[in-house]
């Protein structure tokens, strides 16, 4: 694999591979703590973001491996005025594998067009998010022991969430997947999207309220409504009050339910639900360790992995 | 009725929905032709009540994807000696490449203006309009709309 931009370029089989390999990880980390020995990974970051780029390089140093890069455009020869075509090219010169985060769209396949060593897009503008999707699966797997048979829940903004997006499309692939889309009118579902679902027959519903369906669900994906997103003052105080997870909703939802969240939360999850043990968001994190392990030690072709 | 002098040599691209013709001689970029190029715009047609036309002398040679990418129910005849010698029907290309820009703010070709300028056919999104999307950052172009 010499590139992974957007997460549908994995087949179903491929996915399976990297979490089982993920897996494997888990349930003995020290016999892959040196599979990376002498290699290096670049994170390329022309926007920061603490999260994705520390779990790519702890990801790296937990393999072995070490890291160079930069962390924000700045400090980067893209303030000079370089193109990503040409960083890349020089990149490959000192690393193995590299992870690109870039605002804009499309920036992580022009890299990976040009480059020498394997790509992994760590974000591109509002575009894709491939590991972040990788990171749901995994979580969704081990937590619930399948990724077939479940209705999983997305609530917030379903417009403009590309984690939401990409999540809907990689389970989509899965049997027995119902879909419950909870958001203001304002924000609802992409109607690509929305005719992608009809015309795999696939079965979803869609509510304004997450108190009416919480209790069906085997996951809820809470993503964060922004404010700036609503036309006008009155439908945002009108309908933010039920995009928060709070204990009385929680009560409302299925004891095995898990809820998820791709992180950096503001208000939408109560921090009183964080006690709860259907509040898996920070477990998320760290499955996003060993997805992103998993993944470069398959990108890398390291023996026996 | 407007007339305008037959071809002995040269191109007839006709089924122009009515009002584009300036659109696709700006598309084929006619406008660097020394040849003599007529458009004919609102012309009858049977089918679809107005159509235009546009009539290329002398010249054989145009890129028949940037039409099919227009629009594909365009026809291409093909004159020489005075008659039609061939009637080409166009079809959709997969790929068109730095016919038109992406006018997403937020895509890579915004700020790296050296990348060409990539769109692929999506199959099957669409229906009666099919959709192009940007190589880079998916961003919809319809010609038809």
């Amino acid at each position: 694999m010499k590139a992974l931009i957007d997460p549908m370029d994995l087949s179903a089989q491929q996915v399976e591979e990297i979490l089982d390999l993920a897996d494997r990880i888990i349930a003995d980390p020290k016999a892959y703590a040196h599979k990376c020995d002498g290699k290096k990974l670049a994170t390329l970051f022309y926007e920061p973001s603490t999260r994705t780029r520390l779990s790519f390089e702890s990801a790296m140093l937990e393999l072995g491996g070490s890291v160079i890069g930069f962390a924000s455009a700045d400090s980067s020869s893209a303030s000079k005025g370089e193109s990503v075509a040409d960083t890349i090219r020089v990149i490959g010169c000192y690393a193995d594998i590299a992870a690109i985060r870039h605002p804009k769209e499309g920036a992580a396949l022009v890299a990976a067009q040009n480059a020498s060593i394997p790509v992994i897009n760590a974000g591109d503008g509002g575009h894709q998010h491939p590991t972040q999707t990788l990171t749901d699966l995994l979580t969704i797997r081990s937590l619930k022991g399948r990724l077939h048979s479940l209705t999983l829940g997305l609530c917030g903004d379903l417009t403009f969430g590309r984690t939401v997006h990409s999540l809907i499309r990689a389970m989509m692939r899965y049997e027995n997947i119902r879909f419950v889309l909870i958001s203001p009118r304002e924000l609802k579902i992409p109607d690509y999207i929305r005719e992608e679902m009809v015309a795999k027959q696939i079965p979803f519903q869609e509510a304004e309220r997450l108190e009416d369906v919480i209790g069906d669900l085997d996951i809820l994906y809470m993503t964060r409504v922004q404010r700036e997103r609503f036309f006008n003052e009155e439908d945002y105080i009108r309908l933010r009050d039920s995009y928060i997870l709070d204990m009385p909703k929680m009560e409302m939802a299925k004891p095995d339910m898990i809820v998820l969240h791709p992180l950096p939360r503001v208000n939408e999850i109560s921090v009183e639900v964080d006690k709860d043990p259907r509040a898996c968001y920070f477990k998320q994190v760290l499955y996003g360790k060993y997805v992103r392990m998993a993944l470069m030690l398959k990108m890398l072709e390291v023996e026996g992995c | 009725m407007l007339n305008i002098d037959s071809l002995e040599r040269g191109l007839v691209i006709d089924h122009i929905e009515a009002g584009k013709s300036m659109e696709i001689y700006k598309f084929l970029n006619l406008d660097k032709l020394d040849c003599s190029v007529a458009i004919i715009k609102n012309a009858r047609s049977k089918k679809t009540g107005k159509k235009d036309i546009i009539k290329i002398e002398d010249t054989l040679d145009i890129d028949l994807d940037v039409l099919g990418f227009v629009d594909p129910n365009i026809t291409v005849n093909v004159i020489d000696g005075g008659r039609i010698v061939e009637k080409k029907h166009l079809t959709m290309p997969k790929q068109v490449v730095n016919v038109v820009r992406c006018k997403n703010p937020r895509c890579i070709t915004s700020i790296e203006q050296e990348l060409p300028q990539v769109f692929n056919l999506v199959e099957g999104a669409g229906g009666d309009h099919p959709v192009y999307r940007c190589a880079y950052c998916e961003q919809e172009y319809s010609p038809k709309k």
